[in-house]
């Protein structure tokens, strides 16, 4: 066999890579550059190795609001993917009905995020909002501002309204795709509703689901334009997740170094954690 | 095992319809035998399928009955009438092994498990899914998933009919032959009704010992492929069955038979009298490719036809003539010669049909 050799059309893909180098690869450069030296000005700086690593990994004020942000994922998506599904099933699937209901899951996800933190933050308050008046009228004591625990549910909640719509709209989809056979067969083998969940519709939305999990994990594991609006993250530190640690760190107190060194750490625990995700999840489609 | 007829059914897809184009099925009445191989034959969209959902119960018709055994079960949902279906893209159970499908429906039954593994080791032996057993079912090629569908109907027990919406669609050729085998060493092993949907006439005539010809909503004929060949009771048989199918040429009485363009046709004196009490807008005769006789040379009561095409088809040739202005196809003989520019034609009184509005009229003492 000759074979000739022709890698000319490596060119072609020239175009992408620089505007993928420009768009995320020098900038993070840049993170990185930051977190390998202490920079003071122009120029005086100074290389510390992995100091600020060292620093960070062993700061407890992050040990903290990395533990949140787990727990605060966590609960997103065992909340937010079983009520999507659920509210995938329960969609109607011909005429107005399914139009209008698409429509209306579809609103949420038009707000733009510190709208819906002020949304709810009226929405809670105790004076003048319609759940937190509702709520202290019937007797029950809630302060989103004082009370962790009210400012963490309201926080959940939030973040529920806001995004399980994208969770049952991709499910839906998922859904839809299913032939009609399926159930038809499914009916003639007398599968129980359980039956056709658990072995037809649950596995053809796999990929659905996949996706859903994934963007689910990374946004909520990314908040912070809403809990910042909603609570400012509080009360005393209960609702501050990694990204406002991060943001006090850089912003408020300047301390780059540590905090592009705990960027790049982020970066890493969110593609680690997408990355078992996936792996969990396709590991099933080998043999 | 049942017995399946069909009272008076018909049906329509619309809430409301007003004239006989809105039904998918036109009222018919009909029985599936106990233990039959049966095949429903017809065109793409004559209503085939909505026939076979009304009888497995997936569709509910919306006028005339379904009977198993002399019980109605037109409100009967499907998994209640002890029916299996197999459609036509295979429909298996991705995340379960072949085990689990095949032991699926009897799982939902709620069999106990020693009973289930018999019945399942049992099923797979006939359809020869032993080794696959363990495998996945997504990773299967596309025959191997039809057979597990296939098997998923055959496990149960309580099966009375079994249904094949045209199940061999996606199946590569070689691989059909095989299967539509062993679907016929079944259905004598296990003594099912088995109604076999299709738009492929061998496929039909092989599978089935009756087969039903549907056309535009309709059983126009129920016959033996014998039958269904050598007596079309309606012109879409004739023409669908066969290759090439019958030749139909339009005709107008005359005294003494029917003609063309010049052509005299005689008939019998009892179809003269038949073609003059009925009353009809159109009339055809029609003569399958295979009776047309050829004489070696000029004949008295031959006809002469300019032949227009020859087509060597190995074991058989086909010619295209030209009388009086009609297309005639002719199957001939591999051995008999081929007639150059003329042959000489005619047309055996015990194989022309004659059709008015399409359906065949027979002389006196006949339906």
């Amino acid at each position: 066999m000759n074979k000739v050799k022709n890698n000319k059309a490596w060119w072609l893909v020239l175009p992408v890579f620089l505007l993928v180098a420009f768009s995320a690869i020098i900038p993070m450069m840049t993170v990185v550059n930051y977190s390998v030296q202490d920079i003071f000005d122009q120029s005086s700086r100074y290389f510390v190795g992995a100091d600020w690593y060292r620093q960070v990994l062993l700061d407890p004020r992050l040990h903290d609001s990395l533990l949140r942000q787990f727990i605060y994922s966590g609960c997103v998506l065992l909340i937010e993917i079983p009520l999507g599904i659920g509210i995938a099933l329960t969609m109607p699937t011909k005429g107005r009905w399914s139009s209008l209901c698409l429509i209306v899951m579809t609103i949420p996800l038009l707000i733009p995020w510190n709208v819906v933190g002020t949304i709810w933050q009226i929405f809670g308050r105790a004076d003048i909002g319609l759940l937190g008046w509702g709520l202290n009228s019937l007797g029950l004591s809630y302060n989103y501002a004082a009370n962790t625990m009210d400012a963490w549910v309201t926080v959940l909640i939030m973040d529920v309204w806001h995004w399980t719509s994208l969770v049952a709209l991709l499910c839906y989809s998922g859904l839809r795709a299913i032939p009609d056979v399926y159930y038809q067969a499914a009916r003639i083998d007398r599968a129980s509703a359980w039956a056709v969940f658990r072995h037809i519709q649950l596995p053809k939305m796999k990929s659905v689901l996949l996706i859903a999990v994934m963007l689910r994990f990374m946004d909520s594991f990314m908040i912070y334009t809403e809990p910042f609006v909603l609570t400012g993250g509080g009360p005393g530190n209960a609702t501050t997740f990694l990204s406002q640690t991060l943001t006090q760190m850089a912003i408020g107190q300047f301390d780059l170094g540590p905090a592009a060194a705990f960027s790049l750490v982020y970066f890493l625990i969110i593609l680690l954690v997408s990355w078992l995700f996936y792996t969990a999840m396709t590991h099933g489609d080998k043999n | 095992m049942a017995e399946i007829r069909l009272q008076n059914l018909a049906h329509s897809y619309s809430s409301q319809p007003t004239s006989a184009d809105d039904y998918a099925i036109r009222e018919m009445n009909h029985i599936w035998e106990q233990g039959g191989a049966y095949a429903l034959l017809g065109p793409s969209g004559c209503g085939k399928s909505t026939l076979l959902n009304i009888i497995s119960g997936l569709l509910i018709p919306s006028e005339g009955q379904v009977l198993f055994d002399s019980r109605v079960v037109n409100e009967l949902t499907p998994e209640r009438r002890n029916i299996a279906q197999v459609f036509q893209f295979p429909v298996v159970y991705d995340t379960m092994t072949v085990f689990d499908n095949l032991a699926f429906p009897l799982r939902n039954q709620g069999m106990d498990k020693e009973k289930i593994l018999a019945k399942v080791q049992e099923i797979a032996d006939v359809l020869d899914l032993q080794t696959l057993l363990k495998k996945k079912a997504r990773n299967l090629t596309a025959d191997e998933k039809q057979k597990v569908s296939m098997g998923r109907g055959l496990v149960r027990d309580d099966v009375s009919a079994i249904l094949f919406d045209e199940p061999l669609t996606v199946i590569d050729p070689h691989l059909k032959w095989k299967l539509r085998r062993k679907l016929k060493q079944i259905h004598e092993q296990f003594n099912i009704t088995m109604v076999y949907v299709t738009h492929d006439q061998l496929e039909a005539s092989t599978f089935a010992d009756k087969i039903a010809v549907m056309y535009g909503g309709q059983i126009v004929q129920f016959g033996t492929p014998r039958e269904l060949f050598e007596k079309p009771r309606h012109t879409f048989v004739g023409y669908f069955i066969g290759s090439p199918g019958m030749n139909l040429i339009d005709v107008q009485p005359e005294p003494g038979g029917v003609g063309f363009g010049g052509v005299h046709l005689a008939l019998s004196e009892a179809m003269q009298a038949r073609i003059a009490q009925t009353s009809f807008s159109s009339l055809k005769v029609g003569i399958r490719p295979e009776f047309v006789h050829v004489w070696d040379g000029p004949y008295d009561d031959a006809f002469c036809a300019e032949v227009a095409h020859v087509e060597d088809l190995g074991t058989y040739k086909i010619l295209t003539l030209h009388l009086a202005g009609k297309k005639l196809k002719i199957r001939l003989a591999e051995d008999k010669p081929v007639p150059q520019k003329q042959a000489w034609i005619s047309f055996p009184g015990q194989w022309l049909m004659v059709y008015a509005d399409d359906y065949l009229l027979e002389a006196a003492g006949h339906e």
